[in-house]
């Protein structure tokens, strides 16, 4: 290759990496504040302004914030009733619109396309007066013990609004995934007398769990990190989730307690990174799973 | 003997009744139920019952009790309010410049030049690419935050503004639109690039390599080959992100909150209607404004699924990596 060839291929990459830029120092920036007293810009700096000042203090927080740990619970809480909800009842549909016939099934595939193209944003001001109707239902409403009931101002209220809304892609993936099983195994099972339920069950879940985890881990992510709808629909501090708790740290602090928050931001990013890192592969089947783009 | 399920009438070859109905509508009953119960209460009823509220005067004031019927006043208080027409202006200048350079025309670059170099290393990028849809938003919106912020904190100013000796100030402060397009764009840009790399990974290689072979350079590879054959994309790409666009202010809240002239229409509405903004919350403005998206996308989405055939460019799922 001469000089010039592997100036020519060097290119892209070198272009690219310039895009990327803003991705990268971003990243490199959170994790450098949270280990620094203070940061210049990238540079760690201790309290008089001199480079250095390494420290393990912003973590302090892990043990010093009352509300920290609390925060977390419900943070997983709402990740985990998203991921289970989501999981079951998208399974469910996905199956019976791709194996079963029944009146309707047509509408209900071009149903789910729309509304997944639909932007669910525009209904929360709706969604807010029905959890509030919701909550007025006896026990359900706001008695249950943990999860506080599936109405306004609790977890699995929250919970329930974010599985409705992530429905419609769920349902679509797991259609797709059910279609690209083959129908062998089912007929036999089912010429032999096993209900739809246990079919469902034993043998075609079994089939797609790759995608099964795809859509598990995409979905645990979204609900960890979310925060408009916690925001929007959860007013008491003690239930709030991460997200809230921490754009609430950044409201009442001056940019010099960055730090601090900074160690917040990775704790609440560490769960994401190792996802990301580790199953990467499904994380991207997941977006391309549904667009195979083609010509 | 079996118990069957086929649609063929009844096993005995007599009428069907109604339990024979029910009894073979119970499989797709019991699995779809959750999911129709649900997208109706979340997806169907929120419409009829914003479009209720929006044709009242409800908000903090009146109560949820003692509001009235003030049929389509909102929608003309819409018209001719004073706000209306900057916040549309900045909407549509949002939309407009986040697409061109990010949604559609980032993710057109990258996706060109990741395609264009080893395949690990492309995977690479993607994937840091991909990296800001993934991370909560509050966590990513305060990198933006720090990456704008005054010197000596600030990394643009420390890294960059100083150096050159140029005056140094917060940037989210100064330039708020800017750290608007940029923060979405980041997002938005991912969305758009794995629908292009796996377009362009589906161009048959003969047509790649037979443009190289016949003389192409590069440049007109892209331009002459692969472009056209992406273009079912391309459109795909540029109307879906339009609605997305049009409709996501929840980093746009985090960033400014709407200040410095980045209230887009979305977040007026839910300003309006959800945060304390004037003092009270007024469900029923807030409710037209919202409506006014709530048709645009029932339309748009419509005509996307008729339009593209969406269930045509959806083929079987597979797992694979990119």
């Amino acid at each position: 290759m001469t000089w010039k060839q592997r100036l020519s291929s060097a290119i892209p990459v070198i272009l690219l990496t310039i895009l990327t830029i803003p991705v990268i120092v971003g990243y490199l920036w959170i994790i450098i504040s949270t280990f620094s007293t203070r940061t210049y810009g990238l540079v760690p700096v201790d309290r008089e302004g001199k480079i250095g000042g390494l420290t393990l203090r912003n973590w302090a927080f892990l043990w010093e914030d009352k509300n920290i740990w609390n925060v977390t619970l419900n943070t997983f809480l709402l990740a985990v009733l998203l991921t289970v909800g989501v999981l079951v009842i998208s399974a469910m549909a996905g199956y019976a619109l791709s194996r079963i016939s029944f009146p309707g099934r047509k509408a209900f595939l071009g149903g789910t396309l729309i509304l997944h193209a639909f932007p669910s944003v525009t209904l929360l001001i709706a969604i807010y007066f029905i959890l509030r109707q919701i909550g007025k239902i006896p026990v359900i409403g706001k008695g249950l013990p943990v999860i506080g009931g599936f109405g306004y101002d609790t977890i699995g209220g929250v919970a329930m609004v974010m599985v409705a809304l992530q429905l419609p892609l769920g349902v679509w993936l797991m259609k797709g995934f059910f279609d690209g099983v083959s129908w062998d195994m089912e007929r036999a099972a089912l010429i032999d007398g096993c209900s739809r339920l246990r079919v469902w069950w034993e043998i075609m879940l079994p089939s797609i769990r790759p995608g099964i985890a795809a859509l598990a881990i995409f979905t645990f992510i979204g609900g960890w990190g979310a925060y408009l709808i916690p925001y929007t629909f959860i007013t008491d501090q003690e239930r709030s989730t991460i997200s809230a708790y921490l754009q609430s740290l950044q409201g009442d602090t001056a940019p010099v307690n960055y730090s601090n928050i900074a160690a917040v931001g990775i704790y609440q990013l560490i769960p994401v990174l190792i996802f990301f890192i580790f199953t990467q592969e499904y994380l991207l089947s997941i977006f391309s799973g549904g667009t195979k783009g083609g010509t | 003997m079996a118990r069957s399920t086929s649609h063929a009438g009844s096993p005995t070859g007599t009428r069907t009744t109604f339990v024979d109905v029910l009894r073979r509508m119970s499989a797709p009953l019991l699995f779809m139920s959750p999911a129709v119960i649900l997208t109706g209460v979340f997806f169907f009823a929120p419409v009829v019952i914003l479009f209720r509220i929006s044709l009242t005067d409800m908000s903090s004031v009146t109560g949820l009790k003692n509001y009235s019927m003030i049929g389509w006043q909102n929608y003309r208080t819409i018209l001719t309010h004073p706000n209306t027409l900057p916040i549309l202006w900045t909407t549509v200048r949002y939309m407009i410049f986040t697409l061109i350079f990010f949604n559609v025309g980032m993710a057109l670059v990258v996706a060109l030049l990741s395609t264009h170099i080893p395949r690990r290393a492309g995977f690479i990028y993607r994937a840091l690419w991909l990296l800001p849809r993934l991370t909560p938003s509050v966590v990513y919106i305060m990198m933006w935050k720090f990456i704008g912020a005054d010197t000596p904190y600030g990394i643009l100013n420390r890294h960059v503004l100083e150096p050159l000796g140029l005056p140094t100030a917060n940037l989210v402060s100064t330039e708020p639109f800017l750290f608007v397009v940029l923060t979405n764009g980041f997002i938005g840009a991912s969305f758009g690039m794995i629908v292009f790399t796996s377009a362009i990974e589906s161009i048959p290689r003969d047509y790649m390599i037979a443009a190289l072979v016949d003389g192409c350079t590069m440049w007109q590879r892209i331009r002459y080959v692969i472009l056209p054959m992406i273009s079912w994309p391309l459109l795909f790409v540029t109307t879906y992100q339009t609605l997305s666009l049009l409709t996501s202010f929840e980093q746009i809240l985090l960033l400014t909150d709407g200040a410095g002239g980045t209230e887009v229409w979305a977040l007026w509405a839910y300003h309006r209607a959800l945060s304390n903004y004037y003092g009270n919350f007024q469900w029923g403005f807030g409710a037209a404004l919202a409506m006014i998206l709530v048709a645009i996308g029932i339309v748009m989405s419509i005509i996307y699924m008729r339009f593209f055939r969406f269930g045509a460019l959806v083929q079987e799922a597979k797992i694979e990596a990119l």
